[in-house]
């Protein structure tokens, strides 16, 4: 286990440096001057080479690439262009509530979502079935911003329990995590569901109940935890494209989350701010993986590691 | 061997009837269904699939009603520990909770999926042990340790802290009977116990339940669709077909004076070891058909083996290794020793079977001939040419003179195309005829294989699995090849379809001189079929010669041991009582660098070779 841990710790680097390549390239080819815009469109020639020259934007494609990996390394990734402050300290501010929200919607849908898609296995094509889907499909289909919204205006405004916006104390937290959550939910629910379904059927689960074993046994200790493999492997993803930030969320809460930073700093062409996201974004993908796969041998023995 | 029967009935099952109803179908798998299963008696319930012996079985212990069931009618009555008759049809869920695992302890096919893969083993039998005897956690855990070593497990004490995957078939199933008997349940079901496994490790384990029947005074319903098992384990014998109960007798009246048409169907479709002696040639099955006045005719077949002309295949020294990577860099570590200096030939219109156990690199043997998987040494000559070095261009003219029939017709035909184009595919791959003589060649194969030729724009889907193996025959035969490999091309089907499917292959032998490697791990079925066997264990040949030679006059102790645990239908044969073994199949997983020693074959007879026995005991 430690040996496998070891080696897809090593197996990350250099997964890390094609990224930090491709988004250094990417994002210099993005149409736009950003001595142009940081400078302002006012702003006289000289001025706009003189920000230029300030940002490093006048060095050879090669250098930069060479400065930004050197930082990167040591944990520099520089000053945003739009803000002057440092990327790590924009990115730090941002990053902690968007972790939160994402941590507090993933819990509350993952439970949710796994009783729903329990339950509708159980009882397949019967009405709990029903009615959980109908929940799951509601929860696809029902845009985030209209649900932000309906929430904020029944909690908020009419009933005045919860904050609307910010992101303060914990209860700023319950009606975003709600909103960002149910898409979620309602993906958990079917996945359950599906595995659950398939695993109802294996022999095993025969064999629990020629032991005689009571129905809610044989369903929570015998063909939950098999069921669970396919919902880890989505649960990591919803996880990953959470941490990302969204965007419509952001935007109703006026939350301080990822998202908004990053579409900031794409139209102000803030290079330096686009590469640490991209960067942290994928850092955090191939973690979440890693610790998928290590939940994967945990919860079933046939694919411990080696 | 027969066992005092005991006056004390165990169960009684009063006309029985379970259906399943669906919103498109309704399905009585079983009708009117009475039998009844004495202390310490053993009663088969035999048929083939869909005959609704193992629906009946789940129906006595209720759990049909989660596959979507349910008893319509009739009585089922049980006798609890109190010794009062007690009708399970009417029992509620609860009632049967108790039963269930503690009074009527059920065992099932596949040992492979049958344990749940996320548990130990050791947690797995406590379970039951906490759940019905109320036993404390240390308590339970030292009960399940005291069962596996009644089930004669070597080393229990590792393996009741050892997970499902890490055991082979036969270790679960004895983890599955050490669960099943834990509660010291007054009836067994065992529903197909053996027939996912290799017939050594089957003769162990009937063995084994045999014993423990006796030292528990178990009453046992044994479930099977191997008639060979019947004769060796039965007390008393329930033919079913389609649903119904057609005979029931005792065991020895069965096999000698069948009553009914199916009863005399089924056994002589079995295959039964030592039914050749003394034949020089292969022999169809005399079948007796359900649907036709006169039995098939028998006669000894010609002899179609032409050993005089040089052998149309030249087999030297294969061998076909897999690495299995490991290590922090994914460095090879060990080797899959899957073939280890195989050599043979194959002479036209003769049929070689390639007989052993799972693992012993039959079927890898196979596959290497077409370079299927590749191998990294010794030679293969086709017709003098030798494969191993052609290029995969110059390679694929050959493959039209070498055909496969596969074990699963389920899985080798192609779901989602029409069975025609399934057959004609092979003359469009290679451009031997195209449109309307591609049809006509269709239509002609499907006759020959016994199949109308309107049934070429019909999916795999609508057929059974005899009806799907006649068609993968068919497309086998497609271009005329001199060789068909047959990887275990009847062990899938039930007992009557591949008596047919055998004496079809052997009359297309007899018409088109083809050649078969037959490989099979049943030991009857190729006596009837070969006209010399190659005896396979670890990946090399141990034993090599004309049938006669092997079955009448085996030498290596291998060919002897497989052939003593074959089961005989014939229950005047039936063997004393033997060894408990636990024995299994050694791995032919080796370390880097560490070879197996090749025994090298010496002649004893005219073209009978035989290993020196020293590879093992």
């Amino acid at each position: 286990m430690l040996r496998y841990l070891i080696k897809r710790l090593l197996g990350l680097a250099p997964t890390l440096i094609i990224v930090a390549v491709l988004v250094f390239l990417c994002v210099h080819l993005l149409p736009g001057d950003p001595a142009r815009l940081a400078a302002g469109p006012d702003a006289p020639p000289e001025t706009v080479e003189l920000v230029r020259k300030d940002l490093g934007l006048d060095r050879s494609i090669p250098e930069q690439f060479l400065r930004f990996i050197s930082g990167a390394v040591r944990g520099d990734f520089g000053k945003s262009i739009r803000t002057r402050r440092l990327v790590s300290a924009e990115i730090a501010e941002r990053f902690w509530p968007t972790f939160w929200l994402t941590f507090w919607s993933m819990a509350w849908s993952v439970t949710v979502g796994l009783a729903i898609g329990t339950v509708a296995a159980v009882w397949r094509n019967r009405w709990p079935d029903r009615i959980g889907m109908v929940f799951a499909i509601s929860g696809i289909s029902f845009p985030a911003f209209a649900l932000g919204m309906v929430l904020m205006e029944i909690f908020a405004v009419q009933l005045g329990w919860l904050p609307a916006l910010g992101a303060e104390s914990w209860k700023h937290y319950i009606l975003p995590s709600l909103t960002l959550g149910a898409a979620v939910a309602a993906i958990m629910a079917r996945f359950t569901r599906s595995s659950f379904v398939e695993i109802l059927q294996e022999d095993y689960v025969r064999t629990a109940r020629a032991k005689g074993l009571s129905e809610p046994v044989v369903v929570i200790k015998h063909a939950l935890r098999n069921a669970l493999i396919p919902v880890v492997t989505m649960m990591g993803l919803q996880f990953g494209f959470l941490l990302g930030g969204s965007i419509v969320v952001e935007k109703v809460f006026n939350w301080p989350g990822m998202g908004r930073l990053l579409v900031d700093a794409v139209e102000m062409r803030d290079y330096p701010v686009i590469q640490a996201s991209v960067l942290l974004f994928s850092l955090e993908f191939i973690v979440i993986n890693l610790i998928v796969d290590l939940l994967y041998g945990f919860i079933n023995p046939t694919i411990r590691y080696k | 061997m027969m066992r005092s029967p005991s006056s004390l009935r165990v169960l009684s099952v009063e006309d029985l009837s379970v259906r399943f109803a669906s919103s498109e179908r309704v399905v009585d798998a079983v009708r009117h269904l009475s039998f009844h299963v004495d202390g310490g008696e053993t009663v088969a319930l035999v048929g083939e699939s869909g005959s609704g012996k193992s629906v009946s079985a789940l129906a006595i212990l209720r759990l049909v009603d989660h596959g979507g069931g349910c008893i319509v009618s009739g009585s089922v009555n049980f006798r609890r520990g109190n010794g009062e008759m007690f009708d399970l049809a009417c029992a509620s869920q609860k009632t049967m909770r108790n039963i269930r695992g503690a009074e009527i302890a059920m065992i099932f096919q596949e040992p492979m999926t049958s344990l749940n893969p996320v548990f130990s083993v050791g947690e797995q039998i406590a379970e039951s042990i906490r759940l019905h005897q109320g036993l404390d956690r240390a308590a339970a855990r030292a009960e399940a340790l005291r069962m596996l070593d009644l089930v004669r497990i070597p080393d229990a004490r590792r393996i009741l802290g050892v997970h499902p995957h890490q055991l082979s078939g036969g270790m679960r199933q004895r983890v599955m009977i050490a669960m099943a008997l834990s509660c010291k349940p007054a009836l067994l079901i065992a529903d197909e116990p053996t027939t996912a496994l290799d017939v050594t490790i089957q003769a162990q384990i009937v063995e084994l339940i045999r014993a423990l029947q006796d030292e528990m005074h178990m009453a046992v319903i044994f479930i099977t669709h191997d008639m060979g098992l019947v004769a060796e384990v039965a007390d008393r014998v329930v033919v079913m077909y389609r649903g119904e109960k057609v005979e029931e007798a005792e065991a020895g009246p069965i096999f000698r004076a069948p009553q009914h048409l199916y009863t005399r169907a089924l056994l002589s479709a079995v295959p039964q070891l030592g039914s050749m002696q003394g034949k020089y040639q292969p022999a169809k099955f005399p079948l007796v058909l359900m649907d036709a006045p006169a039995p098939v005719d028998a006669a000894e077949h010609p002899n179609t083996a032409r050993l005089d002309a040089p052998p149309i295949l030249r087999v030297r020294d294969l061998t076909t290794r897999f690495d299995v990577m490991g290590g922090l860099f994914g460095c090879v570590t060990h080797r899959v020793h899957a073939v280890e200096g195989v050599s043979f030939d194959l002479y036209a219109g003769e049929t070689l079977a390639l007989v052993g156990e799972s693992g012993c690199g039959k079927s890898t043997t196979g596959r290497s001939l077409l370079r299927l998987v590749d191998f990294q040494a010794g030679s293969v000559e086709l017709d003098g040419r030798k494969i191993e070095t052609l290029s995969a261009r110059e390679l694929r003219p050959l493959r039209r003179d070498i055909q496969f029939i596969f074990q699963d017709p389920f899985a080798s035909l192609d779901p989602r195309l029409t069975v025609g184009f399934s057959i004609a595919e092979p003359l469009y791959v290679h451009g031997v005829a195209g449109g309307r003589e591609a049809r006509d060649r269709v239509a002609s194969l499907l006759g020959q294989v016994g199949l109308p030729a309107d049934v070429a724009a019909r999916y795999p889907h609508e057929f059974s699995g005899g009806q799907r193996q006649r068609i993968c025959i068919a497309r086998a035969l497609s271009l005329n090849p001199k060789i068909i490999i047959a990887d275990e091309a009847v062990s899938a089907l039930d007992v009557s379809i591949q008596a047919q499917i055998i004496n079809l292959l052997l009359d297309f032998q007899q018409q088109l001189g083809l050649a078969f490697l037959f490989i099979s791990h049943d030991m009857a079925v190729v006596e009837r079929v070969s006209h010399r066997v190659a005896v396979m264990y670890l990946g090399q040949i141990v034993e090599l010669g004309p049938r006669r030679a092997i079955f009448e006059n085996p030498q290596h102790p291998y060919t002897r041991k497989l052939m003593a645990a074959v089961p005989v239908a014939d229950p005047t044969r039936r063997r004393g009582r033997r060894e408990l073994l636990a024995d299994e199949i050694p791995s032919p997983i080796r370390a880097v660098g560490d070879e197996p020693r090749r025994a090298p074959l010496r002649e004893i007879a005219a073209g009978h070779f035989v290993a020196e026995p020293a590879l093992h005991g």
